[in-house]
């Protein structure tokens, strides 16, 4: 019963180790992190050794092995957002939560992570929290941002 | 259930649907791309839905959500058709009198329209607006139309019949010899010829074949592809299907990038849709020619843009480049013949087979043929995706079609090839778009961002942004690319923040010439791009941070210092409430104050001062 389901996320990809980032990430999408017993699991059903899945599971920016909070902020750090000031968002996150990018609240409320890219240039500079877009920041709107979500 | 199983009735079910669907039907078509969803953009969509349900008028007009229409900077857009009506920046809140006015009855809601600078006329029809006229969409004139989660829509406009007359009326070798005469160049970045590409796959021993997509578009500010896979996937499908045919393979894989999420669920419906109708799968149209494709996710990783560490991603190792002195071509996925290519490159094939190598040959410059799409953004006043042919000088991207520089600003710089490409000066302005030209100037063509810099633009901080990217993608496997980058962050990190000496900057130098020669790969021996273009153009800046401890454009924060000009300060009090740390003073009629001990250089005041009152001397 433990292993459930990543059985079937492994099942669903006919068990085979070639899509062994697809697994992973699906096995993230389930627990919103790896945990160490899902990557043996994936070492173990897949025939291959578990260094291989921690080497995958390490390369991979997108891949956390430490639990993530109750939310997930990111910032757009993409040339434009760049260019339009997102080190004043990422500052102002960091003075409003106590914690630098890739870390977690003490309360586990939040987790901060830095994206290279979203894609959506024109509303620079981009946070999402929990996928949500939150476009043209400013300091004075991270704050009123993250209140909502307090 | 729809299964089609010849050309013919291929040209049947098109026309079975033209006739059904009345080409004068009022359509609202709303933009869908990830810009203006990020924007509000579906709840326009389920407001125009539930007050023209209300109206009695769900039947009578149709409600589609399209692809990107490209004009990024004014989303939410509308466009309502067949007239091509375009109204901008739609608010939910907006649509009742867009109905009443526009599709009830028969006026212009003005506020709503695109209003020109200068002249302040408003141009209401789309294609009258300059953004718009001044480019040539062929890869995404479709985009802005068609709903891309319905595989009917991309019928009705001709989609699939360049395959059908591909497997039915052509021989694989002349569908290679048409895209190399075509002049096709990869649209990912390195530019090489595609039909070369495909006749080496094409030769080489070996089964099964493989043809891939790059859907990974890992530059920074670079959105087109996005664009193309969420807006018209079955675009990207109908030309993987065409080259497959061409060089022999059955089976293919599209990898998108991990953040784009969308991207990924409109091409599963477009595959799925495309199996369906016998577009894709076993027996394409009746024939013998069978393709599947699948897709793989990116997981985070900039270097898997790299052919070979795409395809040691999608064998599910981390994404390591390799030597290519045996080719892909040869060898390339599962040690199998594979050709890769980008997702844009795949988009153009149906066009080439639609109109002939020869009309596309027409097009652009003498070694740059078609059309490119840029994602323009940065300091430029029309953010959005635009597509120009091979040619085009920067000049007429940036101002006839971006507007020119946001907030009427200098222009100091525009960055092309993303974290591989260069920054070049506002003296090559009239350079032709072109991968030779570019890349003789110092940058490079990359996949199409198209970055514009203003005088509040920091080069030397910009080489940093850069080179502190690349320490972070890099793979690590080169001792080069992996320690070259670091020592060059930790000199820029110097440079920045006031500890740099002239020294410093020649050895950065030197350090980037030397990763550029001894990376093995793409990223590698790009990496030091920013860089070197910044010193061979932005030279003084670099000095005046090592020699003159200053940031002229007063973006480093230890070399900056904010200040108010009393003489221009009208005390308005908008620099107080930008202030995230309550740094600055002032009362009515009395020039406001900086206090320099608790500002933080944050640059917001400068920002919003209408007077340019507040200075980094």
């Amino acid at each position: 019963m433990k292993h459930k389901k990543v059985d079937e996320i492994i099942d669903k990809y006919d068990g085979e180790k070639s899509w062994l980032v697809m697994i992973l990430q699906d096995v993230q999408q389930e627990y919103h992190y790896l945990p160490a017993s899902a990557l043996e699991r994936t070492a173990s059903r897949l025939g291959i050794s578990l260094s291989q899945v921690y080497n995958v599971a390490t390369f991979y920016s997108s891949f956390s092995l430490t639990k993530r909070g109750k939310h997930l902020i990111r910032i757009c750090d993409g040339t434009a957002c760049h260019l339009r000031r997102s080190s004043n968002i990422r500052d102002e996150i960091k003075r409003h939560l106590g914690i630098e990018v890739g870390q977690t609240t003490a309360d586990k409320k939040f987790t901060f992570e830095a994206v290279a890219c979203l894609g959506t240039c024109a509303l620079a500079p981009v946070m999402t929290v929990d996928h949500e877009y939150h476009g043209s920041m400013t300091p004075d709107k991270v704050r009123r941002t993250l209140e909502q979500y307090k | 259930m729809v299964k089609l199983t010849s050309p013919d009735q291929l040209v049947s079910y098109r026309e079975k649907l033209q006739a059904a669907r009345k080409q004068d039907k009022p359509c609202v078509a709303i933009c869908g791309g990830t810009g203006c969803r990020a924007n509000r953009g579906l709840e326009v969509a389920r407001t125009f839905r539930n007050i023209l349900k209300k109206k009695l008028l769900g039947e009578k007009v149709d409600v589609r959500i399209t692809g990107c229409h490209g004009f990024c900077e004014r989303g939410p857009l509308v466009v309502l058709l067949p007239g091509g009506t375009l109204y901008v920046s739609v608010t939910p809140d907006d649509v009742e009198e867009i109905v009443t006015a526009s599709i009830e009855g028969d006026s212009i809601v003005e506020r709503l329209t695109y209003q020109m600078p200068g002249t302040k006329k408003r141009v209401s029809r789309e294609l009258d607006i300059p953004f718009y006229a001044n480019q040539q969409r062929l890869v995404l004139a479709k985009s802005g139309k068609i709903d891309p989660t319905s595989i009917d829509d991309y019928i009705v406009v001709g989609g699939y019949a360049s395959l059908a007359e591909a497997i039915t009326a052509m021989e694989p070798d002349e569908i290679i010899r048409w895209v190399e005469k075509s002049g096709l160049r990869g649209r990912g970045g390195a530019g090489f010829p595609t039909g070369r590409k495909w006749r080496a796959c094409r030769q080489a021993r070996g089964y099964p074949k493989y043809v891939l997509c790059n859907g990974d578009e890992g530059d920074p500010g670079a959105f087109m592809d996005r664009s193309i896979m969420e807006g018209n996937p079955h675009s990207v499908l109908e030309g993987m299907a065409i080259g497959a045919y061409a060089i022999g393979a059955d089976q293919g894989y599209i990898y998108v990038r991990h953040e784009y999420p969308l991207a990924v669920e409109n091409l599963r419906i477009a595959i799925d849709q495309a199996q369906e109708y016998g577009l894709l799968g076993d027996n394409i149209l009746g024939s013998d020619f069978s393709f599947n494709i699948r897709i793989s996710r990116g997981a985070g990783a900039f270097v898997c843009g790299e052919s070979t560490a795409l395809m040691a991603s999608i064998e599910g190792f981390s994404g390591e480049p390799r030597a290519k002195h045996i080719h892909t071509s040869e060898k390339g996925i599962f040690g199998k013949p594979t050709t890769l290519n980008n997702v844009e490159t795949w988009a153009n094939v149906p066009v080439i087979i639609d109109k002939g190598w020869q009309w596309f040959a027409g097009i652009g410059s003498e070694n740059s043929k078609g059309t490119k799409v840029f994602s323009l953004v940065g300091k430029v006043k029309n953010t959005g995706l635009v597509e120009v042919p091979m040619g085009t000088t920067l000049r007429h991207v940036i101002y006839d079609i971006g507007g020119g520089v946001a907030d009427n600003r200098k222009f100091k710089a525009v960055q092309t090839g993303g974290p591989s490409g260069g920054c070049l000066p506002a003296d090559e302005l009239d350079l032709p778009v072109d991968f030779e030209r570019l890349t003789e100037a110092g940058s490079m063509m990359g996949s199409g961002g198209m970055i514009v810099m203003d005088d509040r633009t920091c080069m030397v901080e910009v080489a940093r942004y850069f080179t502190k990217f690349l320490t972070k993608e890099s793979c690590g496997k080169c001792t080069a690319c992996r320690e070259g980058l670091l020592r060059m962050d930790e000199l820029l990190e110097k440079i920045t923040c006031g500890r740099g000496c002239a020294e410093d900057v020649e050895l950065l130098e030197e350090v980037g010439v030397y990763v550029q020669t001894n990376s093995m790969c793409g990223l590698g021996k790009t990496a030091a791009n920013p860089t070197l273009s910044t010193l061979k153009y932005f030279k003084d800046e670099y000095i005046s941070h090592v020699v003159e401890r200053r940031c002229p454009a007063g973006v480093c924060k230890e070399l900056t210092t904010f200040r108010i000009d009393g003489a221009k300060c009208r005390a308005c009090g908008k620099c107080i409430k930008s202030c995230p740390v309550e740094a600055i003073t002032g009362e009515k009629k009395v020039a406001h104050i900086i206090s320099q001990d608790r500002c933080i250089k944050c640059g917001a005041c400068r920002e919003v001062c209408p007077f340019d009152a507040v200075v980094a001397p």
